[in-house]
Order: C-alpha cells, then sequence, then structure tokens
C-alpha cells in the first residue's frame, strides 16, 4: 500500500523511484495523477489520449527518476513538465482534434480530504495570478501551455510578428512568476467567493 | 542581438511552444548558455503551475493500475543509481582553466525527456562543458576553455565500463573543444579525459583531469 509513504518528499519519493520501486511511483501518481489526468485533458481534450498522454509520463518518470537532479527542479515541476510534453505532442500529433469543443467539465465531488483543498488553494492562486496579468500576456500564456500552440502557429492564429509573441510569453511568464510569489495572498484567495463556486 | 533573441526564446521553451526544430536547437543552446538554463529552470517551475488551473475530473481508477503494471513489468531496466566511479583524485595540476562545472541543465531530466528519442547531456566534472549522448550511444564531448595540451602530448577520451577503459579519441585543447568520440557511450559507463603522450596511448596513464559521472 502506497499510503505508508504519505510522509515523505516528492524528491525523496523521486529517488525511490530510481531504485525501482514501484509504491513510490504510486504515491507520486496519488499525489500528481489527478493534476496531471487534467492538464492532459485540458490539453488533447480527449479522454484515452489524455489517459495514454499520462501513462506516458509517469512511465518516463519511472525510466528516468535516476537522472532527476534534485538541485536543479522540485520534482512537481518535473513530473508535470513530462505530463505538458507527452500532451502538447499528442495534440500536435492529433491536429484536427484541437477544432473540437473541449468536453465539459465535471465538477471534482468530494472537497473534503487535505489532498484536495490543497489542489483547489493551487488553483485558486493560479486563477488570480492570470486574472491579474495583461490580456495579452495571458492569452499568449493560455494557448501555447493549454492550446499545445507553437510560436508560429500563435503568431499566424493572433496576426501578430513572431517578435511579439515570443516577448509576450516572456514577459508574461515573467510577470506570472512575480505575481504567483506575491506572499499571503494565498491566505486571501482562499475565502474568495470565485473559490467556492 | 542575437544573444536576446535567443534567450528570449527560454518562456517559449518552457512553455513547450517551440516546434521540433526549434526545440532542438535551443536545447543546443541550452548546454552552452548557464543564464537560459536558469531562466528555464524558473519558468519551467512557472509554467507547471498552470497545470493547477485545469478542471480536475478525477482519472479512472484502471489508469493508475495499468501505469503501475507497465512499470513492473519494466522494472529490469531501470537504470541504477549512478555508481561512483572508484578514480584517483582528480590531478591537481588539471590543465584545465578552472571553471566551475556547468551543471548541464537544469533540465538535465528534461532534456531527455524523451528517453530513446533524443540527446542527452552529461555534466563534466572538472571541466566546463558536457557530454552529449545520442540515445544510440553516439557521443559528443564539448568542452570550453580547455588549456592546449603541452607539446609532446595529448588530451585522450576514454569510455569507462567496469574495470575497462577504451579509447575515445583524442584532442589538443583550445577554447571550444568538440569531439565526437570515436567509441559509442553505453548506459552505465562513465567517460574520462587523461593528458597523454602525443598520438595517444592503449590506456591511461595518468589521473583523469575531468570527466562525466555515469552515463
Amino acid at each position: 500500500m502506497a499510503r505508508d509513504l504519505a510522509h515523505l518528499s516528492d524528491e525523496a519519493l523521486v529517488a525511490l523511484v530510481a531504485r525501482a520501486d514501484d509504491s513510490a511511483l504510486a504515491e507520486l501518481y496519488d499525489r500528481y495523477g489527478g493534476v496531471a489526468h487534467g492538464l492532459a485533458l485540458r490539453i488533447v481534450r480527449d479522454r484515452t489520449l489524455a489517459e495514454d498522454a499520462v501513462q506516458e509520463a509517469f512511465l518516463a518518470i519511472w525510466r528516468s527518476a535516476a537522472r532527476f537532479v534534485p538541485e536543479r527542479a522540485k520534482a512537481s515541476t518535473w513530473i508535470l513538465t513530462l505530463v505538458h510534453r507527452r500532451a502538447v505532442d499528442t495534440v500536435r500529433r492529433e491536429e484536427p482534434r484541437r477544432a473540437e469543443p473541449l468536453e465539459t467539465a465535471q465538477q471534482a465531488t468530494a472537497d473534503t480530504t487535505e489532498d484536495e483543498a490543497w489542489l483547489r488553494l493551487q488553483r485558486a492562486r493560479v486563477q488570480e495570478a492570470l486574472r491579474r496579468l495583461p490580456d495579452q500576456q495571458r492569452e499568449a500564456l493560455e494557448l501555447a501551455y493549454y492550446g499545445g500552440f507553437t510560436q508560429s502557429e500563435l503568431a499566424d492564429r493572433l496576426g501578430e510578428p513572431i517578435g511579439t509573441i515570443k516577448s509576450r510569453m516572456f514577459t508574461g511568464l515573467a510577470r506570472l512568476r512575480e505575481l504567483l510569489a506575491e506572499p499571503g495572498h494565498e491566505e486571501e484567495r482562499w475565502n474568495a467567493p470565485e473559490f467556492t463556486s | 542581438m542575437e544573444r536576446t533573441g535567443i534567450h528570449e526564446l527560454s518562456a517559449a521553451y518552457a512553455l513547450d511552444a517551440l516546434d521540433d526544430a526549434e526545440r532542438a536547437e535551443f536545447e543546443e543552446h541550452l548546454v552552452h548558455c548557464a543564464d537560459c538554463r536558469d531562466t528555464v529552470a524558473l519558468f519551467r517551475e512557472t509554467a507547471a503551475s498552470l497545470a493547477y488551473d485545469a478542471e480536475m475530473p478525477p482519472p479512472p481508477p484502471a489508469l493508475r493500475e495499468r501505469i503501475l503494471t507497465q512499470a513492473r513489468r519494466e522494472r529490469p531496466n531501470v537504470v541504477p543509481l549512478r555508481r561512483r566511479w572508484a578514480f584517483p583524485a582528480a590531478a591537481s595540476v588539471a590543465a584545465v582553466a578552472a571553471c566551475a562545472a556547468i551543471g548541464l541543465g537544469i533540465w538535465a531530466a528534461t532534456l531527455h525527456n524523451r528517453l530513446g528519442e533524443r540527446p542527452e547531456a552529461v555534466d563534466i566534472q572538472g571541466a566546463n562543458g558536457s557530454l552529449i549522448v545520442a540515445p544510440s550511444g553516439e557521443a559528443t564531448l564539448l568542452l570550453r576553455n580547455v588549456e592546449p595540451a603541452p607539446a609532446g602530448k595529448t588530451y585522450e577520451i576514454w569510455v569507462i565500463r567496469g574495470e575497462t577503459a577504451a579509447r575515445a579519441g583524442t584532442f589538443a585543447g583550445g577554447e571550444r573543444v568538440a569531439v565526437a568520440l570515436t567509441r559509442d557511450v553505453p548506459d552505465g559507463s562513465v567517460v574520462a579525459v587523461t593528458l597523454e603522450r602525443a598520438g595517444g596511448v592503449n590506456k591511461p596513464t595518468t589521473a583523469p583531469l575531468f570527466r562525466t559521472g555515469a552515463v
């Protein structure tokens, strides 16, 4: 049972995964599988393809955990980066699906556990930070990150020179980083109206 | 000019908004540019936080089982933790400009995240540079600011597996060194460089000046 690893940090779990400890992989999945799946689904807009992307990403974690360098990145960043890359690769391969409407999202139901509360907090933080970004920067980040568009595709789609797109992404990410780093705003958002909706 | 342009790409890279060719080119750049590696590390973290904005319908329980079953099936393929190579301490008279080892990237992990599909870059300890290893095992050694080998001497590269060191090419040093290794670098081996007599030798006769961790 994976739960006896609950006290370990993500980085410690990755170290165990590097030693082929499958219960550590299970624990990482229990921590990030939900976010990973939500992200993949948002990008590829197809349940089967989203599950495939998540599966490939977790198997990549399994295979390459020994190469993860904790000094360089948080384990969660590494994991979500792997998932994102897989999902983007998928959506670029499956080009026609992009035109399809996003599936209606299900509301996550149970909101009782600590993990779920933490996830909702994260979500509220990110949404608030995005809301405070200038529109054009937010648009560039969202289309790139959730849409899986390349910078050239973005330039075409938005009818802007590629240089403009590059700097919107750069400035937007830098600004988003600042906004997310602002102290206190997590507590502030915790009880915000849109959080409970 | 050029530099500013490519530096700016760290955002697009962190967002996975480069096409394959641009991505490959930028990863090549990352091997040499510590600033961009730092920027990418920060941007990756920020980009990853965007993941939390996605709706989160729970994944089907079967997915967890599929992943774990497949992982267990692959278990023997998992690379062992890097073993320490029992080398004598690197020669103190290293003919190397003492640059901090260039951490290959952040993204050491990420650069290889398509295991089996793209080259990976491995840190060199004791020098500024990295070893780029293709999935096939073909490898190129990239170093900066290596003092030119003294007259009658050459740098020699070794691919070491277990107790065996195999010759893998020589070079003379210089500001920018890029040498294709003459033999493949299998998983679990170490690549090291020693200073040898001109023409090269069959077995290393000196302690390594710089080397990788296990590849």
